[in-house]
């Protein structure tokens, strides 16, 4: 069983901060969350310690520094069941999809064939295969989606057909928290010859991972929504699909020669992909953040998500004055609105008393389009929260008005 | 009895937001028309307004918007009917300078002064302005 009140404490974000004068609540997990001290203090330790480049200079330094970067990428390829040469480090998930769009699919896409998505797509993973679609004259479609916002396997096998190259997905949708069958699905894609991208960025930091055993082709995260800091994120390709792939940045520590006619040899992957000089200190954070999550055990994080977002729902349905959109996802994500007041409005209500939720499209508009609603807000639990904290926000919640919100410009 | 008496202001902003006025959009060529889509909130809304010899003939919007968009826009377009370009200006600028929390006559601006400490909280700046930002656009166009 996790014991929240001894993780609080690894927290200093946790510690007694306030907002507007209240005690900080932090409900914002789903767009980055706070970091343990063994993650800053691996940041801070790279710089106070070892501080040089690595695949650089033949001095001691540099070798440590190096053989801690390729442990980490170990560190990585264990926490989500790969081989380590699968594991590529890039800027974060944004980068990460851009790759796939841009390396894989300006590569090996022609005229008519087909991007299949969802319309509960980040726009992160679906404007780079617009480009990509716009380039290669392939044709995006979609997957269309249960009216209550579900993927269904039923949905993707008729959205399914021979023309189809790639199937791209979040494996849990960072608007409405439902987790996408990703096991059976990359199983239907294979049966047409598709790949299978999964955006990850809503799942790795929440519940187990094992590409291998999901067999899908690429998955992509970001180290800081799972207690990493930010400007690292991880691609995992299936080596075959990276040795195949392009590049989308050239330069030092990519090519293993060059002349000056133009011939480059490139390295193998992932180093291929990896120009120029990495956020060495925020992967040396990411290690430390996977070592953290692996201690508690993604199991329980899950479990323990779950439960309070579950938690948060019985305590909330019975407010006629609120609605919320998505009560059977698994997830710690509760999606909802206070009928009758604009969601920023409401999150502007909320903040000023002490708690950060997100009100918007979340990246997400054409899901929008799709439920008829056009905001919402959007509370993302993550393991480090507690049931004292949804009782104060479900007080917050059971008296919120529109005079309330209004009152606040006064 | 005060001008600027909270409870007061706060129905203003209710009343606008719950029934606002001129949400509508027209297909009329002889509207101007911009389309203000926020890049870091929700709103998204479209302005229309009738120029006719210098005179603000009409002025409509429609789209997603918040609490203080909705009613600060609602309450603009009820302000400038009737006046004229020189005259809306002369608002604009006073809207403005009230937003920013300067010292100035409210008078002119009726049920505008509503707002008039929306400043407090500045990231709802722009949703105080979206409308009027918009006017002035559309007059700077029908000028060229």
């Amino acid at each position: 069983m996790l014991d929240v009140n001894h993780i609080r404490k690894d927290f200093p974000m946790l510690s007694g901060k306030k907002m507007q004068g209240f005690p900080l609540i932090y409900f914002d997990n789903a767009a980055t969350t706070f970091k343990p001290q063994s993650v800053i203090d691996a940041v801070v330790s790279y710089y106070t310690d070892q501080s040089v480049n690595i695949h650089r200079g033949d001095y001691d330094l540099s070798y440590q520094v190096s053989q801690a970067y390729e442990d980490a990428r170990e560190t990585v390829a264990k926490f989500i069941r790969c081989k380590s040469e699968e594991v590529i480090f890039t800027s974060g998930a944004s980068a990460s999809l851009n790759l796939v769009a841009y390396g894989w699919g300006k590569k090996h896409l022609k005229e008519n064939d087909v991007i299949l998505t969802t319309e509960a797509e980040h726009a992160s993973n679906i404007l780079p295969w617009f480009d990509t679609a716009k380039t290669t004259k392939a044709l995006i479609e979609y997957i269309p989606l249960e009216t209550d916002g579900q993927l269904t396997l039923e949905n993707i096998r008729k959205a399914m057909h021979s023309r189809v190259k790639v199937v791209t997905l979040p494996h849990i949708s960072n608007v409405l928290g439902y987790i996408a069958p990703i096991k059976e699905i990359a199983k239907v894609a294979h049966e047409y010859g598709a790949i299978l991208v999964v955006d990850g960025a809503q799942s790795v930091p929440h519940i187990p991972t094992d590409v291998t055993d999901w067999d899908v082709d690429f998955l992509s995260f970001s180290g800081h929504k799972m207690c990493a800091p930010t400007g690292i994120g991880v691609l995992y390709g299936k080596l075959d699909l990276l040795k195949a792939m392009d590049p989308v940045t050239l330069g030092g520590g990519s090519n293993a020669r060059f002349d000056v006619t133009g011939n480059i040899i490139m390295k193998n992957p992932p180093f291929k992909f990896e120009s120029g000089t990495p956020a060495i200190e925020a992967l040396f954070g990411l290690k430390a953040a996977i070592d953290y999550l692996s201690n508690i055990g993604m199991e329980e994080i899950m479990n323990y998500e779950h439960e309070l977002k579950q938690y948060l729902v019985s305590k909330i349905q019975s407010f006629s004055h609120i609605t919320v959109y998505n009560k059977e996802a698994l997830t710690g994500i509760v999606t909802f609105n206070a009928n009758g007041i604009f969601a920023q409005d409401a999150a502007t209500y909320i903040s000023s008393r002490g708690i950060a939720v997100r009100s918007g499209h979340h990246c997400a508009k054409i899901l929008m389009d799709e439920m008829g609603t056009t905001e919402t807000l959007r509370a993302s639990l993550y393991f480090y929260n507690t049931k004292e904290e949804i009782d104060a926000f479900v007080e917050v919640l059971r008296d919120i008005t529109l005079e309330k919100c209004v009152d606040l410009f006064f | 009895m005060n001008m600027l008496d909270p409870m007061i202001l706060r129905q203003i902003i209710m009343d606008h937001y719950q029934y606002p006025r001129n949400k509508r959009l027209v297909d009329d060529e002889h509207y101007h028309m911009v389309h203000m889509a926020s890049e870091s909130c929700i709103d998204d809304i479209k302005v229309q307004v009738n120029i006719e010899d210098g005179i603000i003939k009409d002025m409509c919007f429609d789209g997603i918007a918040c609490t203080i968009s909705t009613a600060s826009t609602s309450i603009l377009t009820d302000l400038v009917k009737g006046k004229t370009i020189e005259e809306a200006k002369e608002l604009i600028s006073l809207y403005m300078d009230m937003i920013m929390l300067k010292e100035v006559n409210l008078e002119p601006l009726e049920e505008a002064i509503a707002f008039h400490q929306v400043g407090k909280q500045a990231n709802r700046i722009k949703c105080a302005t979206i409308g009027w930002n918009a006017l002035s656009q559309i007059i700077e166009e029908s000028e060229e």
